[in-house]
């Protein structure tokens, strides 16, 4: 309709005391897409969701669901709005269907609604027949299907899971990440986890946060391109200039001490320019590898490079 | 909205094996008391005042102090029926469910409140039913018993507005248990003290709720005491509001 996204989140912070919890989080998520937030214990993933799901007023920034702000008109705001927590939200005294009845009521689905969506609801989570279990007495994958449930039965345009598949096992967690690939079709998912795997195989889009600062945010089909490029070291390194002159070589980064990154047009044959080049110049070439950046490598670098730049400021 | 979470929470309290022991426990000790009232009533009382005019009452005589003890009792059990109210919901984690919802904090508050109270006033309907039974034996004076039962209900609601707060302090139901009945006793030795020979006070028999409760127990449908009893329940509930409002707030 209006080129507002689903969710828009500018300069989130939030402080305990001295403490930064989050910091100048920005976000912008439509339909369709699915956004992973990623990071270490403590790195200010729960706190981030909280403020988007209203759980915790900012200290600075705004969000907005549907252009709908929700610190100004909450209500509406949560409607659009279904949130897992950490710990799924539930009563283990009653039944699933009883549990699942009450937040339908909750988010204002009238009286005649609820069975409909109950229904579409344990479809999804495949809890049909489980209707009448007590919450009390099931499972940890169970319990997590019934939270899941409770967060989609009210059909939010924006669903977010705090750490969805912690504690399942394998087969859980690939149903899981089928019913979040599922999701996109007709909702915004965010999910935070701090399993890399888990983002690369439902994510597109990637946020890695660091002791309260978002220090990577990128779409994981321009990761792809990361799988064509080169690292490489040199003892006598040229400017990046020269370097961006060999043949092959797109891009160049220079990462300081003689090391670079470099992006390659073709990984086949590049190489060989190179390290012609390295040869024929004397640059001493001591690393060369190929940079096939899994999540994982772009984590650590991430979180290293940060590290480096604190211990030098 | 607050009918939903009041519904909701009666609910749950009929299904916890707590509410129910409560229950029978109340009607029991109740029940005891009562019957050595009735028997004491009919030994020892009840031959003093054949023939003599204008005598009181069996709803003066055997009622008021039952309403009385029913009273104490329910300082002691409203704390252990509120004490789930937030704390439990804090430390399972429950209320996330809540506060993601559409839902302001009032209706939270709200509908908490009055399941708690419908649960309650589940309690007083059933130990009225002891005072009822006397009307098969005798006349009663209903404006009498009506003003004790409105005076147990007032009094209990205002615990439970009371013991509601104390358990959106914190993330431990016993800990709200504990603080909420000694805030309870505390407005009681309050009364106690206000009313004892050498340390005689005005503000701190006006302060507890039980000198509120007394004139409903005389009989008197006393609005001064009916105000003390709401403006007691509203500032509570305020309290439990601005308590839940706090906690989204950065520091």
């Amino acid at each position: 309709m209006s080129a507002a996204p689903l969710l828009l989140a500018e300069n989130l912070s939030r402080y305990y005391g001295r403490h930064r919890a989050i910091e100048a989080f920005s976000l912008r998520l439509n339909v369709g897409e699915v956004l992973g937030l990623l990071g270490p214990n403590g790195a200010g993933k729960t706190t981030t969701l909280n403020l988007l799901s209203g759980g915790l007023a900012p200290s600075g920034g705004r969000v907005e669901i549907d252009g709908i702000d929700l610190l100004e008109r909450p209500l509406q705001a949560k409607q659009r709005l279904g949130y897992l927590p950490e710990n799924p939200p539930l009563y283990d005294d009653l039944s699933i269907d009883e549990y699942l009845r009450y937040c339908a009521r909750l988010h204002g689905l009238r009286r005649a609604e609820v069975p409909e969506a109950m229904k579409r609801a344990k479809q999804r989570t495949a809890l049909d027949k489980a209707g009448r279990a007590l919450i009390g007495t099931l499972s940890k994958g169970f319990r997590q299907r019934v939270g899941i449930a409770q967060a989609l039965i009210h059909q939010p345009p924006l669903i977010i899971l705090d750490e969805p598949t912690v504690g399942l096992d394998p087969l859980q967690i690939k149903e899981i990440r089928a019913l979040i690939s599922e999701l996109r079709n007709e909702h915004a998912v965010i999910l935070s986890t701090h399993i890399l795997a888990e983002v690369q195989t439902v994510c597109d889009r990637v946020c890695i946060l660091d002791r309260g600062r978002p220090v990577y945010s990128d779409s994981l089909a321009r990761l792809a391109a990361f799988a064509n490029t080169w690292r490489v070291t040199f003892s006598n390194p040229p400017d990046a200039h020269t370097l961006g002159r060999v043949a092959g070589i797109s891009g160049v980064r220079s990462l300081g001490e003689g090391r670079f990154l470099l992006q390659a047009k073709t990984d086949a044959g590049s190489a060989d320019a190179l390290v012609q080049a390295a040869c024929m110049n004397g640059w001493k070439l001591r690393e060369l590898c190929l940079q096939q950046d899994s999540l994982e490598q772009i984590f650590l670098r991430v979180l290293h490079a940060d590290g480096q730049e604190e211990a030098t400021a | 909205m607050i009918l939903v979470i009041a519904r909701h929470e009666l609910r749950r309290l009929f299904y916890s094996p707590l509410a129910w022991s409560i229950l029978a426990l109340v009607q029991l000790i109740l029940a005891f008391l009562f019957l050595t009232a009735v028997q004491n009533y009919i030994d020892n009382v009840m031959p003093k005042l054949a023939g003599m005019a204008n005598a009181p009452g069996v709803v003066s005589l055997v009622l008021t102090p039952f309403f009385l003890w029913a009273g104490v009792i329910m300082l002691g059990i409203t704390p252990i029926l509120t004490m789930r109210g937030f704390s439990e919901e804090y430390q399972t984690g429950s209320m996330a469910l809540l506060i993601a919802a559409p839902l302001s904090v009032s209706e939270i508050v709200l509908g908490k409140y009055f399941g708690l109270v419908a649960f309650l006033s589940v309690m007083i309907a059933m130990i009225t039913l002891m005072p009822l039974s006397l009307s098969l034996g005798t006349s009663l004076d209903w404006g009498h018993l009506q003003a004790q039962i409105l005076g147990l209900f007032l009094l209990t609601a205002s615990f439970a507005a009371a013991g509601l707060y104390i358990s959106s302090l914190t993330r431990q139901p016993a800990l709200a248990a504990v603080g909420g009945f000694g805030f309870l006793l505390l407005l009681f030795v309050f009364y106690v003290a206000g009313t004892a020979q050498g340390t005689q006070s005005q503000l701190f028999v006006y302060i507890s709720h039980f000198s509120h409760y007394l004139p409903f127990l005389r009989g008197e449908f006393s609005t001064r005491a009916l105000a003390y009893y709401l403006l007691f329940a509203l500032t509570f509930l305020g309290l439990t509001i601005r308590q839940l409002d706090n906690q989204r707030l950065p520091r």
